[in-house]
């Protein structure tokens, strides 16, 4: 790992001064940034630790919504009571990923700017081109190993698969993210690779992730995250789905209903096309397996990552049923 | 790169270090301290080998610069046992055999005393979801789980 210069950010306004700096970076639980240093992905010259700031670990819940301090970390968000009985997706979105210890360490704010897994973007020594990285230099993905990579929201750029789980039902429920006083929806927050997959965040320089907001919702509070892996834990996502539902007196037939995939997509990937077939209609399995179909409308694999096209509307089939059993 | 004073508060004894910026705690404990309790696997975040607590919470010290951790109370598996005394979980460890080749076994240790006291060792499928940050290459998780679950029992009796 490169050395760097460190400095502990005493203020907001002092943490976003300092990060504006060509090759400052923040830092927070580190988990995602000191490993990429390690890898000699990321090449700080000085990191920002806001760490020690007080008072942006905040979790406030009630009727209309939560809004959770960026600096609030995985672990806590996931055990927080109103969190897990008005926001259950968000809970279990939060304790199904990583571990036990990473969850300790990493933040709200740090999760949303997670990078992707993809191995190559990973290992500069080993492979030069990646689009990610240099912009221009190439993919080394697109023909290699790409068991792991996306199927949804792919250019000729890159394939990389965005490996968060928050993030996928942070959109769901129509999240907001706070940079200060702009305010985003988590939807936007994530771009899309195209021809600049280097940019990934609709993000400043000198902007800071400060909190999110999730609007409250009935969706959001009869709502799942299912998570399917390799492995039973620790390990990302093959396919996710964070869905909530609502339904109209008679508890059969959906009046709202919220659907994002994980896993699968270059962002978090929320799929109304889902939603709209099935609102209004009474819930049954078979129209809702037809209608979950819709969740990989337009995807495209590279070979050996083509089970997840297969596998996507599965688990969203699944977890839409399981809220219905519910009822 | 100019080094920095860090000052580490470990297992209640205060240490003063001149360290570059880029040392992690993991680095710092075993290169620096002789702390070497703890161990380095993947040094990437992956295994839990390194697992200590800061401020009673378990982390992963590969993944923790050293001058983050100032000001935080740094405990580790030199830390655990009192006046000669083996931790309930340490002990819980010798009398189920729940290691093999010893390597990963204080990263599993300081992992199992805070998966106890967060409450998540409630049952043997929780021991294993909550565990899940550390791995075995011996495979012994079958009597990991078991000591966990035989020292939870004894903290809650």
């Amino acid at each position: 790992m490169r050395d760097f210069s460190y400095l502990r950010a005493t203020s907001t306004d002092a943490a976003r001064q300092a990060a504006a700096l060509p090759g400052a970076m923040l830092l927070a639980g580190g988990t995602t940034l000191i490993d990429l240093a390690k890898c000699g992905v990321a090449e700080p010259d000085t990191l920002v630790d806001i760490t020690h700031l007080k008072g942006l670990d905040r979790i406030a819940v009630d009727e209309r919504g939560a809004t959770i301090g960026a600096l609030a970390r995985m672990g806590h968000v996931a055990d927080h009571a109103d969190i897990k009985s008005r926001f259950p997706a968000i809970s279990e979105a939060l304790w199904q990923a990583a571990s036990a210890q990473i969850r300790n360490m990493a933040t709200i704010g740090g999760n949303l700017m997670q990078r992707t897994r993809c191995p190559y973007f990973r290992d500069p020594a080993n492979f030069a081109a990646c689009n990610k990285r240099v912009s221009g230099s190439g993919c080394s993905a697109i023909g290699g190993v790409t068991r792991g990579h996306a199927v949804l929201g792919t250019s000729e750029a890159c394939i990389a698969m965005y490996p968060g789980d928050l993030a996928t039902a942070l959109v769901a429920f129509d999240a907001t993210v706070h940079l200060g006083e702009r305010k985003l929806l988590v939807d936007d927050f994530f771009l899309l690779p195209g021809t600049t997959p280097d940019r990934e965040h609709a993000i400043e320089p000198g902007e800071m992730i400060t909190a999110i907001a999730i609007p409250g919702s009935a969706a959001a509070r009869r709502s799942t995250y299912l998570k399917i892996r390799d492995r039973q834990s620790y390990e990302f996502a093959a396919a996710s789905a964070a869905v909530g539902i609502e339904f109209e007196a008679d508890g059969r037939t959906i009046r709202d209903l919220r659907v994002a995939l994980g896993g699968v997509a270059t962002k978090p990937w929320r799929v109304r096309a889902v939603e709209d077939a099935l609102k209004g209609k009474v819930l049954e399995p078979e129209t809702v397996r037809a209608a979950s179909l819709l969740a990989v409308e337009g995807a495209v694999d590279h070979g050996a990552n083509h089970y997840k096209i297969e596998l996507a509307p599965r688990v969203v089939a699944r977890a839409i049923l399981k809220l219905g059993e519910t009822a | 790169m100019t080094k920095i004073p860090v000052h580490l508060d470990i297992n209640g004894r205060h240490h003063e270090l001149q360290i570059e910026p880029r040392v992690t705690l993991l680095d710092a404990l075993r290169e620096r301290l002789g702390l070497t309790g703890t161990k380095k696997g993947c040094d990437h975040g992956q295994c839990g080998a390194c697992t200590v607590h800061i401020d009673g919470e378990r982390v992963l010290a590969c993944l923790t610069l050293a001058a983050q951790a100032e000001g935080r109370a740094i405990t580790t598996i030199e830390g655990l046992a009192r006046e000669g005394e083996l931790h309930p979980v340490q002990a819980a460890f010798l009398e189920r055999d729940a290691f093999q080749c010893g390597y990963c076994t204080p990263g599993q240790i300081m992992s199992a005393v805070a998966c106890i006291r967060e409450g998540h060792a409630g049952s043997d499928e929780e021991i294993r979801e909550y565990m899940a940050g550390n791995l075995c290459r011996c495979g012994a998780y079958p009597h990991i789980v078991a000591a966990v679950r035989q020292a939870a029992q004894e903290f809650a009796s």
